[in-house]
């Protein structure tokens, strides 16, 4: 016996080819598995609780997904709906499904798994000692739990499981790892539990473990001895190259994958062209872990911020830059006290040299002789007035100021009015723990509805 | 020559928001033993003003990669993060002026 898994890309919203997902249709898969979520873009999308994609872009990728699911009979599921994972994204998805299910004349049933965790819960478990830190360690205290916009916990196979065993159609996650619920229905069959999670890791960015990344559909099939995997578009392969090189991919670790409840070694594993387009893995091993803990995530606001941009093509200015913008910023930061009354730590202000260090900081080691830079001025204080008083008092002087005393005033380019622009509310990051728990459910619900034509709501 | 002119491809990408990871596909058994004496814990801990003992190092033999994992010193998306993703770290590998094999 075998479980296929047909994995349209590494994330809704991304695009899939549609012909390699008519053909992994074709081959009959077990459960299609996609991903919706993503830390990659940042702290906002968690912080806000929203989602990084386009609802547009979405909702036409899942018709094509509820068509494939509607012709096979076989469960659908997205995990980690919109980007972050948190309750109202679940229920975005919903919404969306219902929407689709009512265009397409379907008549499904819904199960939402919710992972968001409040505050409250997670000071409890702090207190209780069943709250860890991973490296890089830092410890949380109830006055940070409590200022976090949302916090998810990562679902895992047995969360997973659980919402299959309800028998829906349709199953829409919370934040998830990005392997569990490719792990999940292997697992539950039978097969190979190492297979399952490591072939779930190849998986969860679709063709990105394949010569052709873009075309997205992959089918993996897990069995009691190992897995295989293969690209659906007819143009691409996968090799053992392509296939290990993938265990690679945001790892910290290329052996080791924790996971909830425990860790997929992948020291072992073999990796074998087994015809011109699949490649067959064996010796990947699970350790169970002796605790069931899952990973959190949470977000809190640390401020606001405007941005004001300069871009200086004058060559005397281009030449010495840091020397200007060095001291720009001291006498700036003296303007700002004396005219504002504000202390440094009230705010900040830094300015990137765009063309000179602005991506690596410090760490740039490389000099150029660039034809203009860039100057990106950005602000962060407590509140979006402040950060706009602070952009308008600095505004003339960023435009206007010399870089010794005894030279006439230049006057740089501002690419736009107001030179300034907000961005909003600043988030950040702020836990890198797992919490303890007796039964994986206890931080997870369960909601079952029913979608499309029929539906009582 | 620079390392990146040699070797198949570097990259790096965040591994969570906590952590920066970067490879380096050597593409070849002779690459990978020439880079494997050169890309030492230390030497790539200084590139990346790291502390040797924050830094991961990982030997791929069978996949000629080297692999360095260390923690974001400014977790990402922070006030201060200049490059969202990581993407950009890898240049500091790929950039490196060395001798051929």
């Amino acid at each position: 016996m075998s479980t296929r898994v047909l994995v349209p890309s590494g994330v809704l919203g991304l695009g899939f080819d549609r012909d390699a997902l008519a053909r992994g249709v074709t081959l009959k898969p077990d459960i299609i598995c996609i991903d919706g979520g993503s830390t990659d873009s940042g702290p906002y999308s968690l912080g806000t609780g929203t989602s990084k994609y386009s609802r547009a872009g979405c909702k036409a990728e899942w018709r094509e997904l509820m068509k494939a699911r509607e012709a096979l009979q076989v469960p659908l599921v997205i995990s980690s709906c919109g980007t972050c994972g948190s309750d109202g994204m679940v229920d975005w998805m919903f919404d969306i499904t219902q929407e689709l299910a009512i265009e397409l004349n379907q008549s499904i049933k819904v199960a939402l798994l919710y992972s968001e965790q409040s505050p409250d819960s997670i000071v409890e478990r702090i207190q209780s000692s069943a709250c860890h830190a991973l490296e890089p360690a830092f410890s949380l205290n109830e006055s940070l739990v409590k200022e976090c916009t949302h916090i998810v916990a990562l679902a895992g196979a047995e969360h997973m499981a659980h919402a299959l065993q309800s028998g829906a159609d349709i199953i829409l996650t919370g934040r998830a790892t990005d392997t569990a619920a490719i792990c999940a229905l292997p697992i539950m069959r039978g097969e190979h539990v190492g297979a399952a999670w490591h072939g779930a890791k190849i998986a969860e960015c679709g063709a990105l473990c394949s010569t052709n990344p873009t075309s997205g559909v992959i089918m993996l099939e897990v069995d009691e001895h190992g897995f295989s995997v293969q690209p659906m578009a007819t143009d691409a392969r996968c090799t053992p190259h392509s296939v290990s090189a993938h265990m690679l991919y945001e790892n910290s670790d290329p052996f080791l994958l924790h996971e909830p409840g425990g860790t997929l070694d992948v020291t072992q594993a073999h990796y074998e062209q087994s015809d011109e387009r699949t490649v067959r893995v064996m010796g990947s091993q699970w350790h169970k872990a002796t605790k069931y803990t899952v990973k959190l995530e949470a977000a809190r606001r640390t401020g606001y911020q405007c941005t004001i941009m300069a871009v200086i093509r004058d060559a005397h200015y281009v030449a010495n830059a840091q020397a200007w913008i060095n001291r720009l910023s001291e006498f700036l930061d003296k303007e700002i006290s004396t005219s504002m009354s504000l202390d440094r730590t009230d705010y900040s202000l830094e300015f990137r040299l765009i063309g000179i260090d602005s991506v690596l900081g410090v760490l740039e080691n490389k000099s150029g002789n660039p034809t203009e830079v860039g100057v990106l001025g950005i602000i962060t204080a407590s509140s979006e007035s402040l950060t706009e008083e602070i952009a308008k008092l600095i505004n003339p002087f960023l435009l206007h100021y010399p870089l010794t005393d005894n030279e006439s005033l230049p006057t740089f380019a501002f690419p736009y009015s107001p030179a300034h622009s907000h961005r909003g509310a600043l988030y950040e990051f702020c836990m890198n723990h797992t919490i303890e728990l007796e039964n994986p459910m206890d931080a997870f619900q369960l909601e079952i509805r029913q979608a499309g034509i029929n539906a009582t709501g | 020559m620079q390392l990146g002119e040699l070797a198949l491809n570097v990259r790096s990408k965040n591994a969570g928001p906590y952590w920066v990871t970067i490879d380096v596909f050597c593409g070849s058994e002779s690459v990978y033993t020439h880079l494997q004496k050169l890309l030492s814990l230390d030497y790539v801990a200084s590139i990346y003003q790291q502390p040797e003992d924050k830094i991961k190092r990982f030997e791929l033999p069978d996949l000629h990669v080297l692999k360095f994992s260390f923690p974001r010193t400014i977790v990402q998306g922070s006030r201060f993060d200049r490059d969202m993703h990581g993407a950009q770290y890898s240049v500091l590998l790929s950039e490196l002026e060395i001798s051929p094999p």
